[in-house]
């Protein structure tokens, strides 16, 4: 089968491609990768006029041919026809933000040089003219040589002009096409010529102007300002935390009672055995453990898409930098970070726009550290079953602080953690911070809302199957060998026999076996550790006690308060998450980082556990 | 403190907030490769207008600055390469 012609959307980052590819492909849209790097590859098909289908790529962001990351590097060697896996397009969509066109040109004037056939999409007229920016696309058309169209890509204005442009273009030139050589090294000093000629381009195309936007510059003076800044950083992170736990609590009982209730219906459905235990005790309540926490990760998502999409986040990274800076990291690994706090895997996925390799292999090591919303599940059993529900201050209560505690212990340790690896295994000199601050815009409730879906589903995703296969293997080694009367089954259990020789090792840091047997399975995901205790306490026991009262009562009784502590510090650490591991894997080419990474948190785990346990231990509690 | 300095070795780190000025020369030398690279393709060069729009507390923090219609951020011992002349302004 002959494959279609290729069209590929290329510009620089944030003119508008991917929103132009969306409104050029609607949804038919397929994400793949490029062979050998972690650049992910989005393409579509589009109908052009003429009834032909072309096949369209979105192209990783750019300021130049000559590349500074992964991203770009594909970016170049697909328009220069030497990316493997990858055939030369047949014609370029060059993306240029019109408000920006100084900056913009440059990149497209190296485009059009290139010689393939090329149509300009001038984009984001809509802001420009917001800005006081009228251009003439005649006079950029005479300049450039290539046909231009005005567009404003999230309102699908300009989209037909530009699909009859394309349909003009591609295969028109098919007989001619050229290999194309890659840019040799020279274009360092050809970027001040192009930059010059792209301005007086620029120059000459604008009809009238107003000076700078001046709303943008008066939401910068407080959102910049050295002291108003930081404060409303704060109130906006302190109020998406508090949203976080409040907004979600409805939502999460919902999802409580409808996990209940599927439990009801199967046990009433079925006949009492080992089928019935394992749908029950085994798959429903494993995942229902962890799907409860969906909400409390969709909130805080919401709040973190619609920061990046107003252009906040990037202030943010702004602001942070100084401290960022402080022990070895930009303010760029601020956003990677935060999204941590949900999950580690969409924040180590967001490293990829930190250019500098060793700033993001920092920021990829200490993202475990944060406190994502699998560790809440853990926590918060803990603390209601060992830390009194009393007052310390008026509004502050031990529990509330001790969970904030954990929260801080992890953002301690995530820079101290950044501070010595940046002296050792990911020495080298800070790549510093520089980058482009976005206009202010109002978000797209489309935009976030697909956004927020394709968080859900990574989520869902994972806990039927990562989640729902752990937990039936371990229902199964607990269940399995039947003990004989008079012995404990967790004890003798396949599961009882390796956590037997697992508390050999935890015993001193105030582990017992119970919870040497849960950590095993709690490596797939932390919040196994909770449905996993549960599950062992539920196979010894003779009455039902799944419920949280009574699971809240078993440990009570069989632990100790120092042995709780080490396990809530435990968590702080320990790399128990299968998902980052992999990521991690993924996102570094290789085994030899996400090893390092395992290994140094379970050290920190293991050290910082065995502290707090014989501290306690010592201090009477 | 920066009125005891020559206008001639005005930098980007050391121009008033909002006073209008253009580059007047970059020591391209003092910066590494990437970033050199990185500042040329955000538009930096001799006679483009640039201001001062932001800066986080004394002594250390990034610089948020305006060039052509953009907005930068761009950390002090960068800008410090990046001299700047109040005198001879393009025409806007
Ligand atoms: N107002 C306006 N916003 C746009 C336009 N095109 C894109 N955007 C927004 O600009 C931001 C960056 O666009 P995106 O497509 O992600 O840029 P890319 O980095 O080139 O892929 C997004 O928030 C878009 O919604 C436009 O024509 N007008
Ligand atoms: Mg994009």
């Amino acid at each position: 089968m002959e494959l279609p012609p290729l069209v590929a959307m290329v510009g620089n980052p944030n003119a508008g491609k991917s929103a132009l590819f969306n409104a050029l492909t609607g949804a038919r849209q397929k994400v793949g990768n490029y062979p050998g790097v972690t650049v992910e590859r989005h393409s579509g098909r589009l109908a052009l006029d003429d009834g032909r289908a072309v096949e369209l790529v979105d192209l990783p962001g750019a300021y130049s041919l000559d590349p500074s990351s992964p991203d770009e590097r594909v970016t170049r060697d697909v328009v220069t026809g030497t990316q493997a896996g990858e055939r030369l397009p047949d014609a370029l969509v060059v993306v240029v933000d019109a408000a920006n066109l100084d900056n913009h040109l440059r990149f497209a004037l190296q485009l059009i040089a290139l010689g393939l056939p090329v149509v300009v999409a001038l984009n984001m007229v809509d802001l420009a003219e917001r800005d006081g920016l009228v251009l003439d696309p005649a006079v950029l058309e005479r300049e450039l040589g290539v046909p231009v169209v005005p567009t404003v890509a999230v309102r699908r204005r300009g989209i037909d002009v530009l699909r009859a442009r394309l349909t003009a273009l591609v295969g028109g030139t098919t007989a001619e096409l050229r290999r194309l050589r890659p840019s040799d090294g020279s274009v360092d000093d050809d970027i001040v010529t192009l930059q010059r000629r792209a301005r007086t381009i620029a120059a000459a195309a604008t009809v009238s102007e107003t000076p700078v936007r001046r709303w943008n510059h008066a939401l910068d003076s407080v959102a910049l300002h050295p002291v108003f800044g930081p404060i409303l950083l704060a109130t906006l992170l302190f109020v998406m935390f508090q949203a976080v736990f409040s907004w979600s609590e409805v939502p999460v009982s919902w999802i409580e009672s409808a996990f209940a209730a599927l439990d009801g219906v199967v046990r009433d459905a079925m006949p009492d055995g080992f089928l019935r235990s394992l749908l029950t005790d085994g798959v429903i309540a494993g995942v229902g453990a962890v799907v409860v926490f969906l909400p409390l990760i969709l909130i805080l998502f919401l709040f973190i898409l619609v920061l990046e999409a107003s252009g906040y986040m990037v202030r943010a990274a702004f602001l942070m930098d100084r401290m960022m800076a402080q022990v070895g990291l930009s303010g760029r690994a601020f956003i990677p970070l935060l999204s941590s706090f949900a999950c580690a895997v969409p924040g180590i996925m967001a490293t990829r726009t930190i250019d500098d390799e060793k700033d993001r292999l920092t920021t990829i090591l200490i993202a475990p550290l944060m406190t994502c919303s699998a560790r809440l599940p853990v926590y918060s059993i803990i603390i209601a079953a060992f830390i009194p529900a009393r007052k310390v201050a008026p509004f502050i209560g031990l529990q509330g602080l001790v969970l904030f505690g954990l929260y801080v212990m992890g953002i301690v340790g995530a820079f101290v953690a950044a501070l010595a690896l940046r002296r050792t295994v990911t020495k080298g000199d800070s790549s510093g911070f520089m980058m482009e601050m976005p206009k202010y815009q109002m978000p797209r409730m489309g935009d976030i809302a697909i956004g927020l879906w394709s968080r859900a589903w990574i989520f869902l995703k994972r806990a039927g199957t990562t989640i729902a296969l752990t937990t039936v293997i371990l229902w199964a080694l607990l269940s399995f060998p039947q003990a004989p009367a008079g012995q404990k089954q967790a004890d003798y259990s396949v599961a009882g026999r390796i956590a037997s020789g697992l508390e050999v090792v935890v015993r001193p840091i105030g582990f017992n076996h119970d919870i040497a047997l849960a950590l095993i399975p709690a490596m797939a995901a932390r919040e196994i550790a909770v449905a996993a205790i549960g599950t062992v306490y539920a196979i010894d026991d003779v009455e039902d006690t799944r419920g949280e009262r009574t699971l809240v009562d078993n440990l009570r009784g069989r632990w100790s308060l120092p042995t709780a502590l080490a396990f809530l510090m435990w968590f702080v650490f320990a790399p128990q998450c299968i998902s980052t591991i992999a990521v991690t894997r993924r996102e570094t080419n290789g085994w030899r980082w996400p090893a390092f990474m395992v290994g140094y948190l379970f050290a920190t785990a293991y050290v910082m556990a065995g502290i707090t346990y014989w501290a306690a231990v010592f201090a009477g509690l | 403190m920066t009125s005891s300095l020559p206008p001639e070795t005005l930098t980007l780190e050391t121009l008033p907030r909002h006073q209008r000025a253009a580059v007047d020369m970059i020591e391209w030398e003092r910066l590494a490769v990437p970033e050199a690279r990185r500042l040329r393709e955000l538009g930096f060069d001799q006679g483009v207008p640039v201001e001062v729009l932001h800066r986080a507390r004394m002594g250390s923090g990034p610089i948020a600055c305006r060039i052509g219609r953009m907005t930068v951020a761009l950390r002090r011992a960068v800008a410090r390469s990046i001299r700047v002349s109040t005198a001879a302004l393009p025409a806007e």
